[in-house]
């Protein structure tokens, strides 16, 4: 049977391998993909950001089992950084996830970013579609969560959960400015902890300075290790999807993310095309050293190339 | 610096050492290894289902509570049924010499002791993984 075949038939050792393509940039990931690009659309993608050690891990695992005793199926993609020292990384997420590792309605991948900036990695997409076609109901992305740089979530997810801590302070008032307004449901967690309220008030207060929006983030408290206050926060982002659905915004979030991203994709292959044909009819090289040795501006290197290409 | 080796560091069994098992994780991040580690107390079953859905080209064990005669053995044969014998195994911890050749036998492509050098199993990996 072809990897294809066994990707629809349920084989996650296909599903596997096929995401281990996409991150090696083996052409077969996107491959089967357009074959099967009408099976996409079904799954419910949701990520979960939020600065390290505040407890997205723990809250996935406890979200994924709150779904799975719904009886709907999870993927779960975790991001973690790549040393750009080495190229390597440890990734650790599923330590706090050990309990789904036999469910067999639950899936995981460890991901690392590869020196991709932004908070995912460059097959994250590739993955979330592939457990998509793979028939999963809901799939979380756990973004790095380095803090400044978070903003590739909403490109991919539907729904983006903030999940924050008690005593983050000065953080919060460091991470507001771009990257607060991304989440579309605040978890506080480790609410066991001092200062809960404090950080509720601090969110609110932000949340009113954007009061003309339609849906206003609500804000859950929750203590991922105890299970506590998870249905009521899974409540929250079902409410959200649910105005997401009514309200048409799905349909225009989901449209607004394709098109930057065949946008990324033409560029990456425009460039890619141009490196290609660098050296016969100009050289991108030999541009590089006649800007250096001031014979040219780097302006009109660039037009110089694209009037070469247009031809 | 492409197309990093992905290796699952894991603790099977009761055994509460993973002092060993973290300087191998960072010795093999630091050789631009991805690696996975799922942290202590680990069941064969977790751990073939992890290498699966990870797909890792490796699987590195650590055992320093004297378990491994039974544990590595299920590991190695719960892969093989699962069609995921294209899957390196490898193992380390405190382990003695006259265990290791039925080790071996069973599977385990090779035992790494106290005192060897990380560096020896991070060459042995990148001479002996299957693809
Ligand atoms: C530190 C230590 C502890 C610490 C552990 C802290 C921790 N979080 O890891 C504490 C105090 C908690 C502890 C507790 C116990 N310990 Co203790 N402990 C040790 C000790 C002294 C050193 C282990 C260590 O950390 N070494 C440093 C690390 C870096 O080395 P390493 O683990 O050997 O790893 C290296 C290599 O082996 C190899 N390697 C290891 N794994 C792997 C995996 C792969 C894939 C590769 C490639 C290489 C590799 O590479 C590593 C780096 O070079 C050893 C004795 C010894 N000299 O080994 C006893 C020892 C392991 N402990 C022992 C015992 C009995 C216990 C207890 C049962 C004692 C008790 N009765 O309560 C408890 C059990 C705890 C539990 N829940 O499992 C026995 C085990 C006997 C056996 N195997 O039959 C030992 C051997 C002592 C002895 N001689 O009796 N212990
Ligand atoms: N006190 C407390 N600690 C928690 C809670 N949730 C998670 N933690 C701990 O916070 C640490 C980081 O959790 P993790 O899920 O790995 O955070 P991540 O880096 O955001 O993925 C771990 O030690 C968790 O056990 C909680 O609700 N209360
Ligand atoms: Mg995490």
């Amino acid at each position: 049977m072809s990897l294809q075949e066994r990707l629809v038939s349920g084989d996650v050792r296909a599903l596997a391998r096929l995401m281990t393509y996409a991150e090696n940039d083996y052409p077969e990931a996107t491959r089967v993909i357009k074959e099967l690009y009408d099976k996409t659309g079904g799954a419910y993608v949701i990520g979960i950001t939020g600065p390290p050690g505040a407890g997205k891990s723990t809250l996935t695992d406890k979200l994924t089992k709150a779904l799975r005793a719904r009886g709907k199926t999870v993927g779960i993609i975790a991001v973690d950084p790549t040393s750009p020292f080495t190229g390597g990384a440890i990734l650790g997420d599923r330590i706090r996830m050990q309990d789904l590792f036999t469910d067999q309605g639950v899936f995981i991948r460890s991901m690392g970013t590869r020196g991709h900036l932004g908070g995912l990695s460059r097959a994250t997409q590739t993955a979330v579609r592939l457990l998509d076609i793979f028939g999963k109901d809901y799939i979380f992305i756990e973004t790095v969560g380095v803090g400044q740089s978070e903003v590739d979530i909403v490109k991919t997810a539907d729904s983006v959960v903030m999940v924050l801590m008690p005593g983050l302070g000065d953080d919060i008032q460091a991470i507001k400015a771009g990257i607060m307004e991304i989440g579309d449901v605040f978890a506080i967690n480790k609410a066991d902890l001092d200062g809960a309220d404090r950080t509720k008030i601090e969110i609110e207060m932000m949340l009113d300075l954007n009061e003309n929006r339609e849906w206003r983030p609500p804000i859950s408290k929750v203590v991922a290790v105890d299970n506590s206050g998870i249905d009521d926060l899974l409540e929250r982002i079902q409410n959200h999807r649910y105005y997401l659905e009514s309200s048409g915004e799905l349909v225009s979030r989901r449209l607004r993310n394709t098109k930057q991203e065949l946008v990324s994709l033409i560029r990456d292959r425009v460039v890619e095309f141009i490196l290609e044909e660098s050296g016969e009819r100009f050289s991108v090289d030999r541009l590089v050293e006649s800007i250096a040795s001031k014979d040219m501006d780097i302006y009109t290197a660039a037009e110089e190339i694209l009037r070469k290409i247009k031809k | 610096m492409d197309k990093p080796i992905r290796v699952l560091v894991a603790k099977p069994g009761l055994d509460g050492h993973d002092r060993g098992a973290k300087v191998i994780a960072r010795a093999f991040r630091d050789a631009g290894m991805e690696v996975i580690y799922t942290g202590l107390r680990q069941t064969p079953e977790q751990i073939v289902e992890t290498a699966i859905q990870e797909d890792v080209e490796v699987v590195a064990m650590s055992i320093l509570s004297g378990a491994h005669n039974h544990l590595f053995p299920i590991v190695v044969n719960m892969l093989k049924e699962r069609e995921a014998d294209d899957i390196l195994v490898v193992g380390g911890g405190v382990i003695p010499d006259d265990d290791i050749p039925g080790l071996k036998e069973a599977g385990v492509a090779e035992i790494f002791t106290p005192g060897t050098p990380t560096s020896q199993a991070i060459e042995f990996i990148k001479q002996n993984i299957k693809r």
